[in-house]
């Protein structure tokens, strides 16, 4: 459980930052979900029998959370990383690489869920979700968390730079946003697209929440599950391994 | 008793050995250097000792501890001030010495009641809400030291404590460094000046591509490799001099404009020099840089 102590570190420089560190974490996906959800939303139908604020709202605390959780991992964990060598100052103590990974992978998780679950109460306040099982989506946020930090932080231990994450931002997160289901149904996609969808954490994501925001459970509930733990266990041993190789030149 | 002690460390990064072979042991209570011009290995084999990276071969032990199998609980006693500066710049003078203090994983209150002392040890008392990129160079090397001391360590290891301070800031860090030895702690540090070698440290081992070429007390290490007295002499028509001066020297180097005499007595080395007015001559007695740069020699190294 050393881990724990750098998860403290990077929550005391959260909080010294706090105001302005909620503020640019909602802003954007607040704007989006609102001025896209009613402004686009006045010129649709019903979209699988919600309105379509109501519908994007499950994909854009999706996408929220997804983003919190890679750029925490990536730009201020490779910050923390290389600029400011952090970790290295770490390692003098009884802390080895992968507590240090692990802390990392899970503050940035938790940073997302907070994203996630501000925008979830947000969702409530404004009545685009009424069942109580919509609060599933608050957990359900932090596993969509774990899954990005993992695989951002696999990232940034191979990073030598800050252009890297912009292969990874460009190529990999934005196409994922577009065929995850967040701005429309993603089974309304040509095939190929949806088998590629069904591969990644995104989808899986927006598959778990949307319903239980809808107030069902969703259909194979545990398949999305296992996916978006899949994804984290992966991602944690990978990244695991190339800071071990990096930490060791 | 013997805090650390290495044997046989090998250590390759990628087709080049950076550490050949080198063996090494400090006692409890004393100062040890490690010197060496750039690149001869000296960082790497600090790491080493640290359990921060495997050795390719050799055993270590620090403070009774198997490295790297068992680092993490010696590295629990010992304390680090690296090279650079890695001060967390996200956090105040205080707030440093807190958060590293959760990585030892020291009771707050602990920590607490050290960050005084600490600061005091540190000469930044009222520091304490300073931001890191405010304080000079030798203030942060100062809390890097207060940092390192935050776990109440047995043994310190410093990777050059001093290179790029003023004067100023290094007598300081010496005296702290002094302060720290009366106090019974074990201090490790490499450097490449000579002066701090010789007034801080017991002993020294001189190293140089990945090896270990001399080692002893910096008065043996004098006494051992090199003749007593030294005259330096420059100006023009050294090159004539010297000639006539060689036989008077036990040896003589002649590097750019300057050539330097090594002997045992240099009544016989002034005799030739008189008369020769254009000639600019120091005479001084043999330092530990001599015997450095007789064993590394004079080449640059990048």
């Amino acid at each position: 459980m050393r881990w724990i102590a750098v998860w403290r570190r990077n929550f005391l420089v959260w909080r010294k930052l706090l105001a302005a560190a909620v503020l640019t974490n909602l802003a954007d996906p607040l704007i989006m979900l609102f001025g896209l959800g009613y402004g686009l939303g006045a010129l649709m139908p019903a979209v699988e029998g919600m309105s379509y604020i109501a519908f994007f709202a499950a994909g854009q605390l999706c996408t929220a959370t997804m983003y919190t959780a890679s750029f925490e991992s990536m730009f201020s964990g490779f910050s923390r990383m290389h600029g400011q060598k952090t970790w290295d100052a770490i390692l003098y103590a009884p802390l080895v690489i992968d507590d240090i990974v692990a802390g990392e992978i899970m503050w940035a998780a938790s940073k997302a869920w907070l994203t996630g679950s501000t925008i979830l109460g947000i969702v409530l306040v404004f009545g685009l979700a009424s069942s109580p099982l919509a609060l599933l989506a608050a957990p359900a946020a932090f596993l969509v968390g774990l899954a990005f930090s993992s695989v951002g932080l696999i990232m940034t231990v191979l990073a030598r730079n800050w252009d890297f994450f912009s292969f990874y931002m460009t190529l990999v997160m934005t196409p994922m946003m577009m065929i995850s289901g967040v701005f429309f149904p993603a089974d309304q996609l040509p095939e190929p697209l949806v088998s590629v969808a069904k591969a990644l954490p995104l989808y899986h994501g927006v598959a778990l929440v949307r319903p239980m925001m809808a107030g069902h459970l969703p259909d194979q509930g545990w398949l999305h599950v296992l996916v978006l733990l899949g994804y984290a266990a992966a991602g944690y041993l990978l990244a695991i391994r190339f800071a071990r190789k990096r930490f060791s030149e | 008793m013997s805090v650390l002690a290495a044997r046989g460390l090998r250590k390759s990064f990628g087709a080049l050995e950076v550490v050949c072979g080198v063996d090494l042991s400090v006692a409890a209570g004393e100062c040890f250097g490690l010197l060496g011009p750039n690149g001869a290995g000296k960082t790497t084999t600090l790491k080493l000792c640290l359990g921060l990276i495997q050795p390719d071969a050799g055993a270590i032990e620090l403070i009774g501890e198997p490295v790297p199998l068992r680092a993490r609980e010696a590295r629990a006693r010992v304390g680090v001030v690296p090279q650079f500066d890695n001060l967390d710049p996200d956090f105040s003078v205080a707030e440093n010495l807190l958060v590293y203090g959760r990585y030892f994983d020291l009771a707050p209150r602990e920590v607490q009641a050290r960050i005084a002392p600490l600061l005091d040890f540190a000469g930044l008392t009222g520091r304490e809400a300073a931001k890191i990129n405010t304080l000079s160079g030798g203030m942060k090397r100062r809390l890097t030291l207060a940092r390192a001391l935050v776990n109440d360590p047995q043994v310190l290891f410093l990777d050059e404590p001093t290179t790029g301070l003023d004067p100023q800031a290094r007598h300081l860090i010496w005296e702290r460094m002094r302060r720290l030895t009366a106090q019974g702690k074990t201090l490790i540090l490499t450097t490449h000046f000579m002066e701090e070698a010789e007034r801080l440290c017991q002993r020294l081992a001189i190293m140089d591509h990945g090896r270990i070429i001399a080692a002893g007390s910096p008065r043996a290490l004098i006494a051992e490799h090199i003749e007593p007295q030294v005259l330096e002499v420059h100006g023009p028509g050294v090159e004539a001099w010297m000639a006539r001066a060689k036989s008077a020297a036990a040896r003589v180097e002649h590097v750019g404009d300057t050539v330097f005499c090594y002997a045992l007595e240099v009544e016989g080395l002034l005799k030739t020099l008189e008369g020769e007015s254009e000639l600019s001559c120091l005479h001084r007695p043999a330092s530990l840089e001599d015997v450095f740069l007789k064993l590394t020699g004079r080449d640059l190294r990048d």
